[in-house]
């Protein structure tokens, strides 16, 4: 079963037409990147499969269950979890805490957190999730730090490390080397590396080297339409994404 | 099981403040009759109400990020909930309070339902709407004492005891503080305290990862304004008087100003608040007339000042300026 299918995604903002009827699908296990120039409407898309922006026309699908009429955390508890471009975290809380924000949120588990009476912190089997979740992006050793004294490569590991605490089905990534340094952005190719397999993701990038290494399908968004899908190797030479978008960068 | 939600760090300054701000306030009764000094014991009173309130505003203000400039009518709701029952001879505590609370939570569950649909000033502005509603609507009680207010013949009485000793009345508040310190604290560190928090760092974060943050929101406004409405029952029965001016902006701006002057999103906060802000109103006139006679009547302006130098150089107010890592 595919892990998300969209048909005929639509979103008008007025005259602009920002997503033209994108179907596109992400295979169980696949990496696919979504590729395309600045306003190609990368982000209206990702807005749009986790429900903060409602679409106008076309349905979206997680795990063969249409989630179209669901709002933004009933998909996350359905196991999609997403990480921004502008990095979104809650900076007055450590690491830990905003991990765990997360693993208590975390797909099938109970559907909230109404216990008023224990610290969040004596829940034993939350604390490992979340020390695993930290683990896995190599931010143990940061665990009790304040996020707004983290460093901006460090706070994007944290966002990663946040999607995955919630236990996901479905990965969507809004452009997570924005903004890093180059040693930043290895570490973070690696991280996915890592990930790929385990996880179906939903790529958004800008950097063509990471995408071409990472994905195993490549979408290319122009002007809100999709106007090629295939290998990595297939987009690099297909003609009109090098005409539409790529030109003389193609590496 | 833990009668702490969480370590104490016994050489924190926040604790070291905490423990001797409660200790005065517990032994502030025996010293007063030490000093035959009785009328500190009413005005103490008066800063514990206060206190208590704000704890309550702090739920949502200083946790949630909510903020409600309606807060008073819950005061008023409360106190309202003392007198007109006593107008009619019911003077039993339990059948006041329980009055205060239900009524509380149906009306707070209907403007938290309301106005959390919004946020920022838009939240700000219909809070105060409401609470305006019910200002006018207390005015309008024409049996109950209309803008004039009502007297309360006689204080709240629990079984066994009764309210209306002064030094009866300072432990109940003072217990009432203490209870909602303590359930707010665990409420914080909680579960439930975590998504309230998250809520207020980044609502997008948290609606991203799965929590309905409405829900959170929504309970924790109801709550605060419960513990405001017990505010409000004891102020009824301090003052043996409740009267529209009880629901005014000004008295949900000034437990905002409490909450901000002690420290938001910190347990103990809204009492250091209170009582410099209380303490203030009550000794800086008298100073003024003093020092400088002929404007005696200025002495706001001195209030001001302090508050002003509070907001620029203690970001995060008096208590929460302490050194802790504790919230």
């Amino acid at each position: 079963m595919s892990a998300l299918v969209t048909k005929s995604l639509v979103k008008r903002f007025g005259g602009v037409l920002a997503t033209d009827h994108v179907s596109l699908t992400v295979e169980a296990h696949e990496l696919h990147a979504v590729i395309g120039p600045n306003g190609a409407g990368k982000s209206t898309l990702i807005g749009q499969l986790a429900g903060e922006i409602v679409s106008d026309e076309g349905s979206v699908h997680l795990l063969g269950q249409d989630v179209t009429r669901l709002n933004t955390h009933q998909r996350a508890r359905l196991g999609l979890a997403r990480t921004y471009q502008i990095t979104q975290l809650a900076k007055e809380f450590s690491a830990l805490d905003n991990v765990l924000l997360a693993v208590n949120a975390r797909a099938g588990h109970k559907a909230h957190n109404f216990q008023f009476w224990h610290n969040a912190h004596d829940d034993q089997d939350a604390m490992q999730r979340a020390d695993a979740a930290l683990a896995t992006v190599g931010l143990t050793s940061m665990r009790n730090t304040l996020v707004a004294t983290m460093a901006h490569g460090e706070q994007r590991q944290l966002e990663i490390a946040m999607a995955l605490a919630t236990e996901p089905r479905l990965l969507l990534l809004d452009e997570p080397l924005a903004g890093m340094s180059q040693g930043e952005s290895a570490a973070m190719i690696a991280l996915l590396k890592s990930l790929k397999g385990r996880y179906p993701m939903l790529l958004v990038e800008h950097d063509m080297e990471a995408v071409f290494a990472l994905a195993d399908r490549v979408s290319v968004l122009v002007y809100g339409r999709i106007i090629a899908t295939g290998t990595p190797d297939n987009i690099r030479s297909n003609r009109e994404v090098r005409a539409a978008y790529l030109g003389e960068e193609m590496p | 099981m833990k009668f702490f939600p969480q370590p104490i760090v016994w050489s924190s300054p926040r604790t070291v403040t905490a423990i001797v701000v409660l200790a005065l306030l517990a032994m502030l009764p025996i010293i007063a009759a030490a000093f035959d000094a009785s009328y500190y014991v009413s005005l103490t009173t008066r800063i514990l109400i206060y206190a208590l309130a704000a704890i309550g505003l702090n739920l949502i203000l200083g946790f949630g990020g909510m903020v409600s400039l309606g807060h008073a009518m819950y005061v008023l709701l409360g106190a309202y909930a003392v007198a007109i029952p006593a107008s009619h001879g019911v003077t039993s505590g339990f059948t006041q309070l329980a009055i205060a609370i239900s009524s509380t939570a149906l009306l707070a569950a209907g403007v938290g339902a309301v106005s959390l649909r919004t946020t920022g000033i838009a939240f700000i502005m219909i809070t105060l709407a409401f609470a305006q509603m019910l200002f006018f609507g207390a005015v309008s009680l024409k049996d109950y004492g209309g803008d004039d207010g009502l007297t309360v013949a006689a204080r709240s009485s629990f079984g066994a005891f009764d309210l209306s000793n002064n030094v009866t009345l300072y432990y109940a508040a003072f217990i009432a503080v203490l209870v909602a310190l303590y359930l707010s604290w665990r409420a914080v560190l909680s579960p439930f305290g975590l998504v309230l928090r998250g809520s207020k760092a980044n609502a997008r974060r948290a609606i991203a990862l799965g929590h309905p943050i409405f829900q959170y929101q929504l309970v924790a406004y109801i709550a605060s304004a419960v513990v405001c409405a017990v505010a409000g029952v004891l102020l009824a029965n301090l003052t043996l008087f409740a009267s529209p001016s009880y629901g005014a902006w000004t008295v949900s701006g000034e437990l905002i100003v409490i909450v901000i002057l002690g420290g938001l999103g910190t347990v103990f906060g809204p009492v250091v608040g209170a009582i410099i802000l209380l303490a203030l109103e009550e000794a800086l006139p008298t100073l003024i007339e003093h020092v400088l006679p002929d404007y005696k009547s200025n002495w706001m302006l001195l209030l001001g000042l302090f508050i002003f130098v509070v907001a620029l150089v203690l970001k995060h107010g008096v208590f929460g300026s302490l050194k802790s890592r504790s919230p």
